[in-house]
């Protein structure tokens, strides 16, 4: 049972928890994520660690309202309980100094992120940072970021914050204006399969974190399988990341979808219970 | 016990008065001329609908009178056959006895899980194979995984369960990476011989394959609880939710204070066969599909994991976990299922009993058949397959003919769930994490065969991260082996300290040593 020791709402869709889990938050480095089920008669699901503290022995995740197991989540209160957690899973991050790194995310994709940033800030890189949301409120950990990066940009589809295009936009922009030695990219599938696309054409590295459905998240099951320069691999212990201009993203894009129907059922059966209580 | 000690032993317990006696109740020829009982099982229609166990068990009277068939060899050549030894005459003596607790505390000596042996248990290639009937009459085999069931469910179900005898506890920390076959085998034998023994599992539930890996209508989940139950009230802790190497390191847990360990972790990456289109949606591996429903329950709508599991199911394959998986689809549901074997089914590695047992459910059997391709719709669905017919040619190194595509042959089925179970490989967490340790080619712990030692020596190894891909009670006779080797590894330790500690001229040096 893994204790949430603080919520902080970022929007009425996401929300950031601060879980006890002493023995993964001395472990994790940049890359890391856990895998959580939430009760007895849930789901395993792979969420990524965004910060750690050694020193309270938490870790912190950040949720967004999808379906039925990420709902449950961002309805947990302080002092509620996780059944199981277990973690850190996945290699970590490789960080090094390379030069100039640009790191793009979209979304919740900006949690991942932020410890990569941390990381290769820290290695001795310079950090520009490309964060983007389809509005305002949707933009999370600004300040986080910004405190590990040498410059951010901030994108939304409707303008209401930063500059308004896609993060594909803003990241062409600072290519365009600077040499970028690699390129880390966070988000939803279809936003790092254009990010992969931009990357390609300037010949620049790229780096991609993949989030893919999992069961046991130990290399058991195979549920995670990615194609990446035409051969099948694991996301939970090959990756998660993988060289973008590699991966399938057209496939992954499918199999992400692999029970979307069964979804959006226990998502009405779920919706109906909650108005019925 | 080995060797001469272990023959002297059982001559001992077989010349005691009560085994003498029961022998002398029937002539032998009375007892050989009794036929084997079959083990009632439920009706094929009805049991392929639903989870429910196959097999039904044995009663009282049909115990005793397969017990009786057993003529208490001399020389029992049975015992051989036991990867972990159980003094397999005496229980069944017990059993003709009427001792039915007494015939379970026999194989709680030597096995911690005997409950799940008799179900699992490929008795008819180990203890059943080397029986005298087979051997010396051409006759069937005494039924000894079926009375191994019989004690150890009696036991359960009397409500008077037996914990086995503990040794002065010594205090010494040793842990067991993984908490299935393996690892409960070796848990127990350690706890028995006085140490403090901690299980890690990874998954939220503990025992392994026993748990995803089997269906509940093979080895009930909760007969696999009742056994970790007795374990842990032998003293033996299970931690759930930890991935050694990953949560921590095996230095970590040394530097927490404990002194040896024994990877169980088992084989746990599958297989695929690499063809085009293998990552269609609902094509699984067999490892996925079994989880699924075993450990997640997807098939039960109050359960929140899904699963696709159609109306026309291939699975690839022909080992135990082929028929699981086949039988399994059949149970929820799909109007064909189907498997797809390259070889014929003499070939197949599967249990007789479990290809009997797919048969009678309705399970097509499409043998000489391999898959080629795989094809979806715009939605990345399976649809069909494209299968090419074999034929076997020479024999190939494991001595089974090899299959040969025929040329023209292919064809292609209807499928919407495809379930590929071609074989797992070790889980490479644990070996990823130590780079010091050895491991063969395949990925495969490389350990002393009688040992089952490593070559870190205060970490040894058993079940499939050492084989590769075997069984559950291979797993256990490693882990029983690892126990009795690093049981003597830990005293040599012990008896090095105290023979340094004896060349200490003064307690300033011993405290100095000690720091």
């Amino acid at each position: 049972m893994n204790k949430i020791v603080e919520k902080e709402y970022f929007s009425d869709q996401v929300v950031k928890l601060v879980i006890e889990a002493p023995y993964i938050a001395k472990s994790r480095k940049a890359g890391h994520f856990v895998i959580v089920r939430l009760s007895e008669k849930g789901e395993r699901i792979p969420l990524t660690i965004a910060e750690a503290d050694v020193e309270r022995g938490t870790i912190t995740i950040i949720v967004q309202k999808v379906g039925v197991s990420s709902i449950k989540l961002y309805n947990l209160e302080v002092n509620d309980s996780i059944n199981d957690m277990v973690g850190p899973l996945g290699h970590h991050t490789h960080i090094e100094k390379v030069g100039t790194i640009l790191a793009s995310g979209g979304g919740v994709g900006v949690a991942p992120l932020l410890p990569i940033v941390e990381a290769m800030k820290n290695a001795g890189n310079k950090v520009i940072s490309v964060l983007a949301a389809r509005q305002k409120n949707l933009i999370i950990l600004e300040e986080q970021i910004r405190q590990h990066s040498d410059e951010v940009v901030i994108m939304t589809d409707d303008g209401s914050y930063g500059k308004k295009g896609l993060i594909t936009d803003g990241m062409e922009e600072v290519i365009k204006r600077e040499k970028i030695d690699q390129v880390v990219t966070v988000g939803p599938a279809i936003m790092m399969k254009f990010v992969a696309i931009l990357t390609k054409k300037y010949k620049i590295p790229t780096l991609a974190s993949l989030n893919t459905i999992m069961v046991d998240g130990t290399g058991m099951c195979g549920a995670c399988r990615v194609s990446v320069g035409g051969k099948t691999k694991f996301v939970c212990v090959d990756g998660p990341e993988f060289d973008a201009h590699e991966v399938d993203f057209d496939e992954m894009l499918l199999r992400l979808n692999s029970y979307r129907q069964v979804e959006v059922d226990a998502y009405e059966r779920f919706l109906n219970k909650y108005r019925k209580v | 016990m080995k060797g001469i000690g272990l023959l002297e032993y059982l001559k001992k317990e077989r010349s005691q008065e009560w085994r003498v006696e029961l022998r002398s109740n029937f002539k032998t020829k009375e007892r050989t001329q009794l036929e084997r009982l079959d083990m009632p099982e439920r009706e094929p229609d009805e049991r392929n609908k639903n989870f429910t166990e196959v097999n039904l068990g044995l009663t009282e009277e049909q115990a005793i009178h397969e017990a009786r068939r057993c003529i208490d060899c001399p020389n029992p050549t049975c015992i051989t056959g036991c990867p972990v030894g159980i003094n397999i005459p005496k229980f069944i003596k017990k059993i003709e006895a009427g001792e039915f607790l007494d015939a379970a505390r026999v194989l709680k000596e030597t096995n911690a899980l005997p409950a799940v042996c008799g179900r699992v248990c490929p008795q008819e290639v180990q203890c059943e194979q080397v029986c005298y009937y087979p051997q010396k009459m051409k006759k069937p085999a005494v039924a000894i995984g079926n009375l191994e069931r019989f004690a150890a469910d009696y036991e359960r179900d009397s409500g008077k369960i037996s914990v086995p005898d503990i040794t002065a506890y010594n205090g010494i920390k040793v842990a067991s990476v993984g908490s299935g076959p393996a690892g409960l085998a070796f848990a127990g034998d350690m706890a028995k011989m006085g140490y403090d023994v901690t299980v890690y599992e990874a998954l939220h539930e503990i025992g392994g394959v026993l748990k995803y890996g089997i269906p509940e209508f093979r080895l009930p989940n909760e007969i696999v609880d009742v056994e970790i139950d007795i374990l842990k009230k032998m003293g033996v802790k299970f931690i759930n939710n930890f991935i050694v190497g990953k949560t921590a390191t095996i230095d970590d847990l040394t530097k927490e204070g404990f002194t040896a360990f024994m990877i169980g972790s088992g084989a746990g990456l599958p297989n695929f066969m690499n063809i085009p289109g293998e990552n269609f949606i609902g094509i699984y591996s067999s490892n996925e599909y079994l989880t699924r429903i075993n450990l997640m329950k997807a098939a039960y709508p109050d359960y929140d994991t899904p699963v696709i599991s159609g109306n026309s199911v291939a699975v690839i394959g022909g080992g135990n976990t082929a028929m699981d998986s086949v039988r399994t689809a059949k149970r929820l549901g799909a109007e064909r299922a189907m498997i797809i074997y390259r070889r014929s089914i003499e070939e197949m590695p599967a249990r007789d009993e479990e290809i009997k047992h797919a048969m009678e459910e309705g399970i097509e059997f499409l043998n000489l058949n391999n898959p080629i391709e795989y094809y979806g719709d715009e939605n990345g669905r399976v649809r069909q397959m494209k299968v090419q017919k074999m034929e076997l040619g020479e024999p190939d190194n494991s001595g089974r003919r090899r299959p040969v595509p025929v040329e023209g042959s292919e064809y292609t089925i209807d499928v919407d769930t495809v379930v590929v179970s071609v074989g797992v490989s070790p889980n490479p967490l644990i070996p990823q994490s130590m780079s010091e340790l050895e491991v063969s080619s395949w990925g495969t712990i490389n350990v002393d065969k009688e040992t089952m030692q490593s070559s870190i020596p205060d970490l040894f190894a058993g079940g499939d991260i050492v084989r590769g891909g075997a069984t559950v009670i291979l797993a256990m006779g490693d882990g029983r082996k690892a126990a009795a080797s690093m049981d003597r590894h830990i005293k040599q330790k012990v008896r090095n300290v105290i023979s340094l500690i004896k060349e200490f001229k003064t307690i300033g040096e011993i405290l100095d040593f000690a720091q």
